[in-house]
């Protein structure tokens, strides 16, 4: 069989490997297919005004940043509501990580009514540094670009969007991931 | 005595089929989101069949009965209400969730391979039928030798009394 011949019957091997290695990327357990990368990562906050949830204590007001009110530390804006189950789930964490990360929390209740959230964090206590509602919706999607709820973000000092954590939050992802960045940005 | 006829479990089935195939031609827009102005309306229904629903995914905002998907078709009205054009709205998604937000993924470097890809393919296997058929008519054909040629006589002439040599017969 002449060399050329030879190789051509390796093709159908090589593409044998070549599809192995996509179905195991694929197939690996740490690559989440609902994973939408954020364009918005990178770039600083769109401004909103959210207005106060719990009396006695402003909402959430983000200018443009970096001439906003949170200039000058990192904050995590957290997007929950009272109907969303992996809320419940994810809240022990938040003050987690508000407590080893050192940085205030934002809450924001997403497409939620507005005596509901708060009955949310009346039962289960108020992690957050301020929480404005977003009763319609138009925060979350407009600066945000949220597919749901919780969402997380981690905000640098200049006001730029760090990270977007989709889905609830847990030790495991917040002392491999968030604690590490934050105490980067922190610098 | 009502008789049901032993297909009547059948017909039952396959109008039931024919229901979820054809009926089901969703319709998630709710009449409060329709815009009064034909023409605007329409624009809205095309510019949203094309939009991926961000939490079914495989759905466009238009078939999608999620309530983000509602949101987002209102907010595709309300913006082509303030005079935005078509590609103004899709940007404004576009940068919000990203070109994945697009049913039909932009040509870019990352996506090339996605839409030249069948093509690329199918000149592949075309070049390869195309080799394979010029060798087989390149072919040298060489002439039958005598003994050859006595065989191939031997099956061309059917004649009783010619024994066959391919083949296991007594002979006569």
């Amino acid at each position: 069989m002449s060399m050329r011949r030879r190789l051509l019957f390796t093709l159908p091997l090589l593409a044998l490997a070549f599809l192995a290695v996509v179905f195991a990327l694929g197939l690996s357990p740490n690559r989440d297919p609902r994973a939408i990368d954020s364009p918005l990562v990178g770039k600083p906050v769109a401004g909103f005004v959210a207005p106060a949830l719990v009396d006695g204590q402003p909402g959430v007001a983000v200018g443009d940043l970096p001439t906003g009110a949170y200039t000058g530390q990192v904050v995590a804006i957290n997007f929950f509501a009272s109907w969303c189950l992996p809320c419940r789930a994810e809240h022990p964490f938040l003050k987690k990580l508000a407590a080893e990360a050192g940085i205030p929390i934002l809450g924001i209740a997403w497409k939620d009514k507005r005596k509901a959230s708060q009955d949310f964090l009346d039962e289960l206590g108020n992690p957050y540094f301020r929480v404005g509602t977003d009763e319609n919706g138009r925060i979350g999607i407009t600066s945000f670009g949220i597919t749901g709820v919780p969402e997380t973000f981690i905000i640098d000092k200049e006001g730029i969007i760090r990270a977007r954590i989709p889905g609830p939050l847990s030790a495991d992802l917040i002392e491999a991931q968030l604690l590490p960045l934050i105490k980067g940005l922190q610098k | 005595m009502i008789r049901i006829s032993r297909y009547g479990p059948l017909v039952g089935l396959i109008a039931g089929m024919a229901v979820l195939t054809f009926g089901s031609a969703s319709f998630a827009v709710r009449p409060d989101e329709m815009l009064s102005d034909p023409a605007l309306e329409a624009r809205a229904e095309a510019i949203s069949r094309d939009i991926r629903c961000v939490v079914c995914q495989g759905e466009s905002i238009e078939d999608s009965d999620a309530d983000i998907a509602h949101e987002l078709r209102v907010i595709v009205r309300e913006q082509l209400k303030a005079g935005a054009t078509d590609d103004q709205v899709q940007e404004y998604l576009v940068a919000r969730y990203g070109d994945f937000v697009l049913l039909k993924p932009p040509f870019k470097a990352k996506t090339a391979f996605i839409w030249t890809g069948p093509f690329l393919l199918l000149l592949g296997g075309g070049i390869g039928i195309c080799l394979y058929f010029r060798r087989v008519a390149r072919a040298e054909v060489t002439p039958l030798n005598v003994a050859e040629q006595a065989r191939l006589e031997g099956f061309l002439k059917v004649d009783d009394d010619y024994p066959n040599p391919d083949r296991d017969e007594p002979a006569p």
